[in-house]
């Protein structure tokens, strides 16, 4: 016994890298069979399609799931739906969220700073659907905007944003605007602290040998402060885009009750026990994000990490 | 069932495979082995399934394990006037433990899984149940006060197949077109077409962007049954069983509908949000919100002409449940204790039992008129549509529903 005990140390000892594994397989089963591997079941369902007089699926290889997604309009327009969705949100969270981000980074004390970041941060700590349902209240045709709009005589402002076609409906909570603002609101967090972080690393030093060189401030910001805050933003913009893409509860509460991916993929692998169909559109965000991050992999996004 | 029949067709991919690569010559030895080592993880998995009910009660276990509705199984503890669990463990010594579901599916999914022993099913669920042998056939005679059920509802046929009873009636209750009295000038509207058709009510302005419809595949058996009544030409003979022609003509109407909707509703309490804050008008609904939207909004409901999609819930047990004697005690329980006028009046339902509805303070005198107990005969109680269907030849099955009604909320 005290042989084998032996052996063992000494083998042990010899081959570090078997101590290292054998800490290491755990976690790496861990995520190897249960998160990758029922991920990669379940996305590998798209190859199989739904018997359409049984309604049971059959499990031979084909792209038939594959094609019926991209061949019908109503999938088509989910997809575009969403995807245009989410840009719309990235793009607003950027703009709302960089001159925060600036400030907070380049002209705060650090007093000021905690206070702002405990700030950004406060709404995550309470629930998100609270968040929404709130949303829904305030953004409601008798809700407060409506309100306010009214008490100054400004309704007629409202209505004509909200008669605008595609994004305009009969109440703002009953609209893509709605969608848009209330998805800005919810994710808009996650783009601030990124930016923050990148702009933390820009050095003062550098902004000032700009203006030392005869840089006004427009120039400096779009040479200088921009470029190297640009990985910051990729970042953020990955958590916005990303998070909206998959996003299936504003969807039920703000908007047209047009459908959104998640939603498809919620009810399709739900409800309707079409998993081949389910699993075809949770593949679209994969392969946009893959996509996605590749392109902000060249940028240098993650450098700011 | 699902889960292991995959796992089995990825496995036997993956045999292929390997065996593809490495050319093994003796493939089908493989299989073989293969093939009897997952016949047999199956047989025991389904050798334990009882044929026979049990003939007669022994002493309760001490402990009940129901998946249930959200607010089917109630305590005191949301409303302390809505108790219906304490005097049964009292009188039983039977503890209750419950596991709310939120749908149909989840229910079957945890029943599949085990370790229930009672489930309040709907009428979509029970076939599924009854067909994947999840659930026993039961003795109606160890429950006394079977006979005080509706008779209406003692064979139904979500819960009784070749004979054979699988399960108790709980409740039932019936969709409604809940409508706002001051739009509509004080009438009562009689069809379903205020939720249809374009018109102007009663206070002058038009029901676009006003009305309302449920946001699940099954109100397309709401537009058909109202085709059934508006357009017989198509011999449609159940709202759950249609034909591809008469399908397409439902969907035709929904996507008349969708013109009129705004925002379609799924949840009963954005629902009452929305009649309150949103200005909608009409809308398909339950009892439910309409008890609770009265005190504050001028909300009246009727069952129109055309009849009404309605949901009834039974009773099940699991077929290896481990508390047999306090299950049975609980399906007496539902029925002669004050669960049924009090769950009645605590979730806009219709009692199982008739009697029920008198002498219960919750309630109330009319409460089992004003929740529809009179509509029996103009409800077509949910199920799921299946593609073998009864009433046609060949019926459009349950998935089509879903991805149909996707594409009519999405304007297609």
């Amino acid at each position: 016994m005290n042989n084998l005990l032996d052996s063992f140390s000494n083998f042990s000892y010899r081959n570090k890298n078997f101590i290292f594994l054998s800490f290491l397989i755990l976690p790496l089963l861990w995520l190897g069979i249960v998160y990758l591997g029922s991920l990669l079941i379940f996305l590998g369902h798209s190859f199989f399609h739904l018997d359409g007089f049984t309604g049971q699926i059959v499990y031979e290889f084909s792209f038939k799931t594959l094609i019926e997604l991209f061949s019908s309009p109503a999938n088509i327009d989910i997809l575009i739906r969403t995807v245009a969705l989410a840009a719309c949100v990235t793009i607003g969270s950027a703009i709302i969220g960089f001159p925060i981000a600036y400030y907070m980074a380049k002209f705060t004390s650090p007093k000021v700073k905690i206070f702002l970041f405990i700030a950004i941060m406060l709404p995550l700590w309470s629930s998100y659907l609270v968040r929404v349902y709130s949303w829904k209240l305030i953004l409601a045709k008798e809700g407060i905007i409506n309100w306010f709009f009214e008490k100054l005589n400004l309704e007629w402002l409202l209505d004509t944003i909200l008669s605008t076609p595609v994004i305009g409906g009969p109440s703002l909570s009953i609209s893509y605007i709605g969608m848009f603002l209330v998805f800005t609101y919810i994710w808009l967090p996650f783009m601030i602290l990124p930016i923050q972080a990148s702009l933390e690393r820009v050095p003062n030093s550098l902004i000032n040998a700009s203006h030392d060189l005869g840089a006004n401030k427009r120039q400096t910001f779009y040479k200088i402060i921009l470029p190297l805050a640009l990985p910051g933003i990729i970042a953020g913009s990955i958590f916005t885009f990303s998070l909206t893409l998959g996003d299936y509860i504003i969807p039920y509460i703000i908007g047209t009750s047009k459908f959104f991916i998640g939603q498809a993929v919620y009810t399709h692998q739900g409800t309707a026990g079409n998993i081949p169909l389910a699993a075809a559109f949770s593949l679209v965000p994969i392969v946009v994000m893959v996509v996605y991050i590749y392109i902000a992999k060249r940028m240098g996004a993650f450098n700011a990490l | 069932m699902d889960y292991s029949n995959s796992l089995i067709v990825y496995i036997r991919l993956f045999i292929d495979e390997i065996s593809a690569m490495n050319n093994v010559k003796n493939k089908g030895e493989t299989m073989k082995i293969f093939n009897l080592m997952m016949g047999a993880i199956l047989a025991v998995g389904s050798s334990s399934i009882s044929a026979a009910p049990i003939s007669e009660l022994g002493s309760p276990e001490g402990e009940l394990n129901i998946v249930a509705w959200a607010g089917y199984i109630e305590r005191g503890e949301t409303v302390a006037a809505f108790d219906w669990v304490t005097s049964y463990e009292k009188s039983t010594g039977c503890n209750v433990k419950v596991k709310t579901a939120g749908t149909s599916d989840e229910m079957v999914a945890l029943m599949n899984q085990g370790g229930f022993d009672i489930v309040t099913a709907s009428g979509d669920a029970s076939l599924r149940m009854i067909a994947g042998k999840t659930v026993q056939e039961i003795n109606t005679d160890l429950i006394p006060s079977w006979n005080t059920i509706d008779k209406r509802l003692q064979d139904a046929v979500w819960h009784t197949v070749d004979g054979k009873h699988y399960g108790t009636p709980y409740m039932w209750g019936s969709n409604v077109l809940m409508y706002n009295t001051d739009a509509f000038g004080g009438e009562v509207p009689d069809s379903w077409n205020v939720v249809f058709e374009e018109q102007t009510l009663a206070d002058g302005k038009s029901n676009k962007d006003r009305v309302q419809a449920f946001d699940g595949p099954i109100h397309i058996a709401d537009a058909a049954m109202y085709l059934m009544y508006h357009n017989p030409a198509l011999g449609i003979k159940d709202p759950y069983e249609l034909t591809e022609d008469q399908y397409q003509a439902s969907l035709n109407l929904l996507r008349q509908q969708r013109e009129l909707v705004g925002r379609y509703w799924h949840d009963a309490f954005m629902q009452m949000d929305d009649f309150t804050n949103e200005g909608f008008v009409a809308s398909g609904s339950w009892p439910f919100q309409v008890n609770l939207l009265k005190p504050n909004v001028p909300i009246a409901s009727t069952i129109p002409k055309e009849g009404a999609t309605g949901w009834a819930d039974t009773t099940m047990v699991h077929a290896e449940a481990k508390n047999l004697n306090c299950a049975y005690l609980w399906m007496e329980h539902q029925l002669s204790s004050n669960l049924q006028s009090d769950l009645g009046a605590w979730f806009g339902a219709v009692p199982v039992v008739p009697s029920k509805c008198v002498g219960s303070d919750l309630l109330g005198p009319e409460g089992c008129k004003i929740n529809g107990i009179d509509n029996f005969d103009k409800i077509y109680f949910w199920k799921t549509p299946v593609a073998s269907c009864k009433t046609q030849e060949s019926c459009v099955p349950y998935y089509r529903w879903v991805t149909d009604y996707i594409a009519v909320l999405g304007g297609r």
